[in-house]
Parts: C-alpha cells; sequence; structure tokens
C-alpha cells in the first residue's frame, strides 16, 4: 500500500467505520470471482462485495460466484490487505425456500464476512435476530428511494447503511442523506438499471425468471442470435429486442437496451446501451455527504475491475485531497469510456435533463 | 374481514384498482359515476404513478369516496410507487392521515408512516414475497396482502397455509400489468421532451402509448414513468375452481368498456356465466392478446387454458 493511499484511507483495520471519518468516501468493488476480488483489492477497493453460487442473489449467472470454501479465500485475501468483504444475499425467498436464504445468512455470518447486503424484510428479520452483532446494508433491491423508508429498515431492522437506487437526481440523493439516520451508498460507475431496481419485471415477464425470484435479468438461456441474410437479430425467449447490420457488435439483449417502435419509429425508446460514470459529480457527492461509492460489474472481468477500481481509486484519493479543484483526469474519462456499454456514459437520473 | 375462501362456496369479491393512466377531471368523474351502479366491491382511489398528474385534488378523490360509499363500496385511498421528492413524502404523509377512508402502501416510505398507526393494505409492489414478510407487515397493521404482480397461483397457495386468518389476499385480474417504474418519462422520452418540460404528454394515450417490436409485435406499453405488458393479463379463469384463490380480484380500469368488464367478472363469480365463455367477450373488449403466464409460474406474457397443468 502506498503511503499516499495510507493517509487517505479510513482506519478500517480495527474494525473503526468509515462513517466515523467524515471525509472518507468508501469504494465498494465487484468481485464475481476470485481474480476480479484480487484485482479490486490490488487496485484499492476499501471493501468487495460478493454472492454465493445460487439464486440468493441477485448475479447469479453461471459461472460466476463463489461455493463456501472460496469464500475462506476471499476473506483471507481481502483481510490481508485491510480490504473488507461485504455478502450480497439481496433477492426475495417465496415460501417454502426461505431455508436456502436462511443458510446463506448463517454461512456467511460463520465466516465473519464485514457486512450483508440485504433487500427481503424476512431474511432482514431473521439476521438481526440470529445474528444481532452482524452488520448488515439495505441492498439497492430493497428500492428504498426516501429518507423515510431507509428509516423504516433502520429503526426495524438496525440496518447501518442503505444502497440507493438509480432514480434520484443529485440534489434529491443531497436531501436524502440529509434526512437519513444512516448513511447512504450510490453507485458511481458501471452498466445501468433504469427502471428502479427490486420493483421490474420486465425480465419475468418475457421468460418466467427475474432478479427478485431468480436473481437474473435477460437470462442467458433464453437469448437467441439469429442471422438473417443481411442482419443479425437478437431475441430474448422470442421477443426481438434488436436487430444490426452484419458488421456491427450485436449487443447483449437486455430488454430496456432494445430497440423498439413508438409512434412510428426506431429507437432506444427506453436506454441506449451506455454506463453510468460519476467522475463529473465525485465533488458533489463529496460535499453532500455521500459514504460509499458502488461500483456495477460482478459479471464483468478481472480486468474490467482492475481498471476501473484503479481509476476511481485514483479519481477519490483527488477529490478527498482537494474536492474545490477537482477535474477528472482525461485518461480517466478515456478508460471508463472504453470500458463502457455502447462506449458512452452517462449521469442517467443523477441528471435531470436524462429523466 | 371475510374469511379466507377455500372453494367455491365463499364469494370472491371484485375490486377496482386505481386508474394507471393520466385522465382529463371530467373523464375520471364520469368514469366513477359509472362504477357506482356497478356490482365492484372495493374501489381503489388516487395516482399511483406521477405526481406531476393533478386533474384531482385530494380533497376530490375524498368527495368521490364517499359517493363511492353511500353507493355501498368499500373504498380506499391508494399511493405512490415510487417516490423521489420530499414533496412527494409530503403528499403520500397526507393521504395516510386523510382519516377518512383506508390506505394501499405502494412504497416501504408509506409504511414507515403508517405502521403502528393506521390499518394498511399492503400493495403490490411492496415485495412481499414471502409469509415470514408478511406476518412482520401485520404486526405493524397490514390488513391485506396485494400479491406482487410475478407470483403465480402456487405461491399464493402457500401463503394461505400461513397467513393469518383474518388476513385477506388479492390478486390483479385484469388490465395491463405494471412491470417497471423509473426516473425516466418514457412518454415525454417518445416526445423528444425531458420529464421536467414534459407538457403532460401522457394525457393523449388514455390506454398507454404502445411500444413494439422491430417485426412490429405489441410488447410493452409507456405510461409516463412507468412501463406496463401489452397484453392485457386476465384470470377470470381462476374466480371459480376447486383450489383456494384470492378473496379479491383485482381489475384495472381501462379507458373505454371498464363497466362491461366488471359485469363479465361478477357474472362469472356467480356462476351465470362460464370462464371460457367470459374470456371470449372480454377478448373483445380490448385491442391486445390476453395472457396470465404469472399465475402458472411462467413467464408473464404467456396464455394458459385453465386445464393446463402447471
Amino acid at each position: 500500500m502506498s503511503i499516499e493511499r495510507a493517509r487517505l484511507r479510513p482506519q478500517n483495520e480495527s474494525g473503526i467505520s468509515p462513517e466515523l471519518c467524515p471525509r472518507a468516501m468508501e469504494l465498494v468493488c465487484p468481485a464475481g470471482n476470485l481474480p476480479s476480488l484480487k484485482a479490486a483489492v490490488d487496485n484499492g477497493a476499501d471493501a468487495v462485495y460478493i454472492g454465493f453460487r445460487d439464486e440468493t442473489n441477485a448475479r447469479h449467472f453461471a459461472g460466476l460466484n463463489f461455493n463456501d470454501k472460496q469464500i475462506e479465500q476471499c476473506l483471507a485475501y481481502a483481510r490481508g490487505h485491510g480490504t473488507k468483504v461485504y455478502v450480497a444475499i439481496n433477492t426475495y425467498p417465496q415460501p417454502g425456500n426461505f431455508a436456502k436464504w436462511a443458510r446463506a445468512v448463517d454461512q456467511a455470518a460463520e465466516y465473519g464476512v464485514d457486512a450483508l447486503i440485504l433487500a427481503d424484510i424476512g431474511v432482514m428479520e431473521y439476521t438481526a435476530e440470529k445474528w444481532p452483532e452482524l452488520r448488515l446494508h439495505l441492498s439497492v433491491q430493497a428500492s428504498a428511494t426516501t429518507h423515510e423508508a431507509v428509516r423504516f429498515y433502520a429503526e426495524q431492522f438496525g440496518v447501518q447503511r442503505a444502497v440507493i437506487p438509480r432514480v434520484l437526481s443529485v440534489k434529491q440523493v443531497e436531501a436524502l442523506v440529509n434526512n437519513s439516520p444512516i448513511p447512504i451508498e450510490v453507485f458511481g460507475f458501471g452498466s445501468l438499471c433504469v427502471m428502479v431496481e427490486g420493483r421490474c419485471y420486465l425480465s419475468s415477464y418475457v421468460t418466467g425468471q427475474g432478479p427478485n425470484t431468480f436473481g437474473a435479468c435477460s437470462p442467458a438461456s433464453f437469448v437467441r442470435w439469429s442471422e438473417t441474410s443481411s442482419n443479425l437479430e437478437t431475441r430474448l425467449n422470442g421477443v426481438l429486442i434488436d436487430r444490426v447490420n452484419k458488421d456491427e457488435n450485436a449487443g447483449y439483449p437486455t430488454i430496456c437496451k432494445g430497440r423498439f417502435i413508438v409512434n412510428g419509429e426506431t429507437s432506444y425508446a427506453i436506454e441506449e446501451p451506455t454506463s453510468l460514470n460519476t467522475l463529473p459529480i465525485l465533488p458533489d457527492l463529496l460535499r453532500i455527504g455521500v459514504a460509499a461509492i458502488k461500483i456495477e460489474g460482478r459479471q464483468r472481468s478481472p480486468a474490467y475491475v482492475a481498471k476501473v477500481t484503479g481509476v476511481m481509486r485514483a479519481a477519490i484519493d483527488a477529490c478527498i485531497r482537494d474536492p474545490e479543484n477537482f477535474i477528472p483526469d482525461q485518461a480517466w474519462l478515456s478508460q471508463l469510456k472504453s470500458l463502457s456499454e455502447g462506449a458512452q456514459t452517462t449521469l442517467g437520473a443523477y441528471q435531470r435533463e436524462w429523466q | 374481514m371475510a374469511v379466507t375462501t377455500s372453494g367455491t362456496d365463499m364469494p370472491v369479491r371484485l375490486s377496482l384498482g386505481p386508474i394507471q393512466y393520466y385522465w382529463p377531471r371530467e373523464k375520471i368523474l364520469d368514469f366513477y359515476r359509472s362504477v357506482e351502479t356497478t356490482p365492484i366491491d372495493i374501489v381503489y382511489l388516487g395516482e399511483t404513478v406521477c405526481s406531476k398528474r393533478r386533474s384531482l385534488r385530494l380533497k376530490d378523490w375524498i368527495e368521490i369516496g364517499e359517493r363511492l360509499r353511500s353507493a355501498g363500496k368499500e373504498v380506499v385511498l391508494s399511493t405512490l410507487a415510487l417516490l423521489e421528492a420530499n414533496s412527494e413524502l409530503g403528499h403520500v404523509r397526507k393521504i395516510c392521515t386523510n382519516g377518512s377512508f383506508a390506505i394501499e402502501a405502494n412504497d416501504m416510505s408509506a409504511v414507515q408512516m403508517l405502521a403502528g398507526k393506521t390499518n394498511f393494505i399492503g400493495g403490490a409492489s411492496l415485495n412481499i414475497y414471502n409469509p415470514r414478510t408478511l406476518k412482520r407487515l401485520v404486526g405493524m397493521g397490514l390488513t391485506r396482502w396485494v400479491m406482487p404482480v410475478e407470483l403465480s397461483q402456487d405461491v399464493l397457495a402457500d401463503f394461505r397455509q400461513e397467513m393469518p386468518v383474518a388476513i385477506e389476499s388479492e390478486v390483479f385480474a385484469w388490465g395491463r400489468l405494471p412491470i417497471a417504474y423509473s426516473a425516466r418519462c418514457y412518454t415525454a422520452r417518445a416526445h423528444k421532451v425531458p420529464k421536467d418540460a414534459c407538457g403532460y404528454c401522457c394525457i393523449d394515450y388514455p390506454d398507454g402509448l404502445m411500444l413494439s417490436t422491430r417485426e412490429d409485435e405489441d410488447f410493452l406499453v409507456i405510461n409516463g414513468i412507468q412501463t406496463q405488458s401489452a397484453k392485457v393479463c386476465n384470470l377470470v379463469h381462476a374466480l371459480r375452481g376447486s383450489t383456494a384463490s384470492a378473496d379479491i380480484f383485482r381489475l384495472s380500469p381501462q379507458s373505454e368498456h371498464t363497466p362491461e368488464v366488471i359485469f363479465l367478472f361478477d357474472q362469472t363469480r356467480k356462476g351465470a356465466l362460464k370462464a371460457d365463455e367470459a374470456t371470449e367477450e372480454l377478448k373483445a373488449l380490448v385491442s391486445d392478446d390476453l395472457c396470465n403466464g404469472y399465475w402458472f409460474n411462467q413467464a408473464g406474457m404467456a396464455s394458459y387454458s385453465a386445464t393446463d397443468s402447471q
């Protein structure tokens, strides 16, 4: 760890919460596998978030996530570098399979992870009762967009931090932080959900599998790419999501990123392929008192995680050092753009004009 | 409170969901006058989608509610599903303390305001997916559970095993399914304006704005910040049957023919009309295909006949 990073990072080895250090803004990075976790840790993440290899978390994809033994390896590596580990158990159990989520909670608790990221009230109740010392974070999947909603979870279950959906403008984030009883974590970079997280059923409408009940959006098993004489069509369970010329790149057919016809015009009617990038508003987020910046991307490669973490670490450090004069480095912006969907970025709902 | 139904003997109640679209004041007033004489049992009133839609103020909704109550209907005031601004919190708070009618909470902000103070109905967008969650909220005053739209009859049956007897269940049984909410207004986007300068263009689409695939299949309906299914959910076949079903079937208002929809569901629950016959007549009242996939634990857009096994 460089001296500079040691100075700027909060003293968390002894378990002191970064929320006690007013100038800190924790960098929380995704890890879908051990190499990605190492990439995040090595490039300066303050915390990493992971999930078990099943539908108890909202990135339930083949080849992703961790089994028991791997959780131990994660903890060992992260702890060795002073990085925290959060486990996402953020989907919604249905009647009859609650035991699976309870088991996931117990396993994570027994490993002594730093926090669980939860969405379901039943799971929160179970966790708060059985593991009262275990730190709880509210997942974006709980869809809490106001201080009253956040207060509900803080009062009922002792939740200590809330990750909020990407639906608020910067001013609204500020109002939320000012009125919230607990610190707030916001997304800072990555693929963008344009519908409020936790209450989107587009995927289950088309495929029968969605984020809440299955931990997946636009699941791969329903994807088909087919060639016509001049085009490449991408379908999800038979529904045509987009059509491109054979020499163009065909994006993954996430429903909300498709092209559709409205009033006779074909366009990205919901959203273009783009990634969220908050570098331009980092000083605002710091000033507002946002406690943590979350990077989306558990399904991404270790190289992606390494690059994004490195850029965000440098940017956050520079911003904390001199927020008044912070200007995102051109090199950072190009780096992030090259890693973005559609090779472009957006401020999303943080900016009113996007809404 | 009604005892939960188990079989064909107990009458299922019919409810009218809140109007999802932006209608002008006169259309709304006319609509509820026409509802007074229908056999609907419960009426949900209010704006649940966009706080910019202000055809009616709270006192207007309360007036409509009082008329409906005099006409023998149970009245519930419903609330916004997605809240972003402090002003919206203030508005929901006002509704929660109205004192005249029960409240449907569609966001946890409303639950926080109501918990331990007033009984409330838990709307479909509260994410109550298992009985443990339900019981926690029952302890705070929830008296009726509206199923998340993506849950199936199997899940309902499992819930009913564990639900306290006095707690009612309600299912979205007719209409375009609300399947997403956003900060972005897609009607405004289709008109190439931002939400803040929308010009209230969604008033031009009393049943929403169609979004089709590039091979011209109706796919989704844009309703401001809400996205709906293009296909119309139809659970009329589930009104009468040998397996336990929901206590209340919710019908979502459409710009035309809502009283006819109510009539057909009423005739079916009484046994005066077979579900298949009702479905044929219901089809004629909408411009899109029907669907019921979620009920059968499949893709929401799918359609199964009542005799299909799960």
